[in-house]
């Protein structure tokens, strides 16, 4: 925008504007263009940025959670019959006399405790049979894409590395990894368990926080009166919580749910305490810790479409007569729900992959039996990638990815819910 | 004149579409309203006869009634407000009430806790230093990578997109600021630093180290920088441009030196909520940034933050009573202190320089 100046320039006129040639008006006015189309590829390249770092990070986890696992075993499954068939193909009765010649008298013992072997289904026995009779060591895992582009290489570097080791594909995320409890072996590791708690926990977060949060949001939108302080002061707050970095919360949440409040969290003041704890560290301190940590973004959305709704229609209503809450109740909240509905699952998303605070209000790092109720301890699916991350072992980081698949599929769910409640009723006016 | 706090006599019946439709009986009590007003009532009534010349025979009491159901509901309502109040003071107290025992015990000062450059609590030292200093770099490489990339692209979206394209990108930033952070962190861990472990050397690059962190917290936040700032971008008025093109401004004259300067105060407000959130991530530099207190210049070497020691300690069985559960709650206080510092100085930023159009 700048004329060129200097001293061999033209000199400016006595208004002190540089007047220039067409010539150099025109080669002027190409560098300009030429500057701006610098910069458009600049902004373009920063765009792409973001979308190589998305797909960077899913073919990260996908390659990650399958490829080529080379293996070995203690016992050849071939060994274990006379016929030299396959577990699936072996019969319930031949598995149960080689778990009983296999395993130890005390194994065994356990195994009855849980439900005597005789009466197991042929799926359950053949789960036992791998895991304590065949267990199969993950000794190597490769990425998928060089597991597809160089299997030639892969089986000849695992043929000198590993002579003894087996080579297979293997997919991680398969619906035995979502229906197993959690294992020391990652091999056999599955996440039920955390399932059920981001469930369970989700229950009581949503119980809590949606009634809290939409009455708070239609509290200040259609009853607060601006001009008082103490509204002012709820606003500015609601503001700064949204803000508070996602741990003190968990800190929150461990002094007042998992302490303060022990009795009430842990079930002993009810009498219902969960034999496998006698602590606050439960799912309900989970819950409620996350409902306070999502009720900023459930109060801001429940404003912002409480303010969508145009002010003719509760001007309607009271000009019928209703009170401010028959009219709150019998107009705005309806045609406000869409958008506290979409909040809501953005809230439920939030929570569902939310970490930080879960580790400080003490989510176990290992537990195999599913949670029964709010007073259980309980681990949850974010947790889960976090301990299977912090493992040094490749097979862990490997199932970690799994879960992750896991926990993005359920994420998609969710915010697909979301955009299909919002385009589909969403009022306009 | 009309009082509205007046009785109004009106027709008994209520006329529908299916006929009359007779009006119920006044409950008693307001019956014994009615005696007490006869006089007027009376005159009232005798203005009021309908087409037919048939008098009002009952009085509709439409008066101010009183309503203790809405005052509750309003008192409830109110009540589920000053919860966010109640969960601030509760945070306040519980931080404060916990960091005066921390600095009260014996092992550490307000000083040592603010001047040492050593956190080794089996030796009884406390030095803030190596997990701040660990805090600032990660939030530093963080918004190397974030401010610009986010400001480009938040320009890209605003004043070049189409809206095909604009359809495609918003989008996929929505996913990227959906992703949970842990999954962020497992990234960290098992890309980007094998590529800086390639590109360096793994005799630079330590497994755990601060640099993949915070690109990668870099990453995480660029779309929460690129929508608040296109959101800033966007409501710049469309005049300003008008009249930048009608002096002969090229596009990206009038992106950067009529937009943005115009969108100034929202930009600065999502810099610095950028920062806060950065200062406050905790997940990937869990993951990714190293375990242990190290007080080092390198982003290369591992180092905890503040909010990674946070996790590790409370992740481990503490019991209430030491000095390592202590100290996290006077960590966290300091947490507490800078976001906030940060989150209001966003909110101030906006209000100062806003440029107010008509």
């Amino acid at each position: 925008m700048t004329p060129e100046s200097g001293s061999q320039g033209p000199a400016p006129d006595r208004n002190g504007h540089t007047v220039i040639g067409a010539g150099a008006a025109a080669r002027q006015v190409a560098a300009r263009h030429s500057r701006g189309r610098l910069w458009l590829a600049g902004f373009q390249a920063a765009t792409v940025v973001a979308i190589v770092a998305l797909a960077a990070l899913v073919y990260n986890v996908t390659s990650n959670s399958m490829g080529l696992i080379a293996y070995t075993v203690a016992v050849d499954a071939a060994t274990l019959t006379a016929e030299g068939v396959s577990v699936k193909e072996m019969r319930r009765d031949e598995m149960v006399r080689i778990l009983e010649s296999r395993l130890s008298a005390q194994r065994l013992r356990v195994l009855d405790v849980q439900g005597p072997l005789a009466q197991r289904s042929h799926g359950e026995l053949s789960r036992i049979l791998e895991r304590e009779v065949i267990r199969p060591k993950v000794v190597r895992s490769f990425g998928a894409l060089e597991s597809v582009f160089r299997r030639a290489e892969i089986e000849a570097q695992v043929g000198r590395e590993h002579p003894d080791a087996r080579l297979t594909w293997r997919r991680w995320w398969d619906w035995q990894f979502v229906t197993s409890p959690q294992s020391s072996y990652p091999e056999f590791a599955g996440i039920r368990t955390a399932i059920l708690g981001s469930l369970w926990m989700i229950a009581i977060t949503v119980a809590v926080a949606m009634p809290v949060g939409v009455a708070a949001g239609i509290y200040l939108e259609e009853y607060a009166d601006r001009g008082r302080r103490i509204n002012q002061l709820i606003q500015t707050n609601i503001n700064n919580l949204a803000g508070v970095p996602s741990i003190i919360y968990g800190i929150l949440g461990l002094t007042v749910f998992v302490r303060a409040l022990e009795p009430l969290t842990s079930g002993a003041a009810l009498g219902l305490t969960d034999p496998t704890t006698a602590n606050g560290r439960t799912i309900l301190s989970a819950g409620l810790t996350m409902a306070l940590l999502v009720l900023p973004v459930i109060i801001i959305t429940t404003q912002e479409s409480v303010r969508t709704v145009p002010p003719s229609m509760r001007e309607a209503s009271f000009g019928l007569g209703a009170t401010r809450w028959q009219t709150v109740r019998h107009h705005v909240l309806p045609y406000a729900l869409p958008g506290i509905l979409t909040g809501a699952i953005l809230s439920v998303s939030r929570a569902l992959g939310e970490t930080a605070p879960l580790v400080v209000v003490g989510a176990s790092t290992f537990i195999t039996t599913d949670p029964t109720g709010p007073f259980s301890k309980f681990t949850v699916l974010p947790m889960q990638v976090y301990q299977w991350t912090s493992r040094p072992q490749d097979t862990f980081r490997d199932i970690a990815a799994a879960a992750i698949i896991v926990l993005l599929v359920l994420l998609l769910l969710l915010n697909s819910v979301a955009i299909v409640l919002r385009n589909r009723y969403t009022v306009r006016y | 004149m009309w009082l509205p706090w007046a009785p109004l006599v009106v027709q008994p019946q209520v006329r529908t579409g299916w006929g009359r439709v007779p009006a119920r009986p006044p409950p008693p009590g307001r019956a014994a309203r009615l005696e007490r007003r006869k006089p007027a009532d009376d005159a009232v009534a005798a203005l009021t006869r309908d087409i037919d010349g048939r008098a009002a025979t009952e009085v509709l009491d439409l008066s101010r009634r009183r309503r203790p159901g809405e005052g509750a509901i309003e008192g409830l309502l109110f009540l589920a407000g000053a919860v966010s109040i109640a969960t601030t003071v509760a945070i306040v107290f519980i931080l404060v009430e916990e960091s005066a025992k921390f600095f009260a015990g014996p092992e550490v000062g307000l000083i040592a806790f603010f001047t040492g450059t050593v956190w080794q609590p089996r030796i009884g030292l406390f030095g803030l230093w190596p997990l701040l200093n660990a805090t600032l770099m990660v939030t530093a490489i963080g918004m190397a990578v974030a401010l610009p990339l986010g400001l480009l692209s938040a320009v890209y979206l605003s004043e070049y997109a189409s809206a095909r394209v604009r359809s495609v990108l918003k989008p996929i930033l929505e996913v990227l600021a959906g992703i949970p952070t842990v999954v962020y962190g497992y990234f960290a861990l098992t890309f980007v630093t094998p590529i800086l472990r390639s590109i360096f050397g793994p005799d630079v690059v330590q497994i755990y180290n601060v640099a993949s962190a915070g690109l990668v917290v870099g990453i995480l936040i660029i779309p929460l920088v690129a929508s608040l700032s296109e959101d800033a971008l966007h409501a710049v008025p469309l005049g300003l441009r008008e009249a930048a093109y009608g002096v002969g401004a090229t596009r990206l004259e009038t992106s950067l030196q009529v937009v943005v300067p115009a969108a100034f105060s929202g930009i600065a407000a999502a810099f610095i909520l950028a920062i806060s959130r950065a200062v406050g991530e905790t997940m990937v530099v869990a993951v990714a940034a190293g375990a242990g207190p190290n007080f080092t210049f390198n982003p290369f070497y591992a180092a905890e933050t503040i909010t990674g020691h946070i996790v590790r300690i409370s992740g481990g069985d503490l019991s209430y009573d030491s000095v390592d559960y202590q100290s996290i709650f006077g960590l966290a206080l300091v947490l507490f202190f800078m976001t906030l510092a940060l989150n209001v100085l966003s909110g101030r930023v906006v209000r100062r320089f806003r440029e107010v159009y008509e």
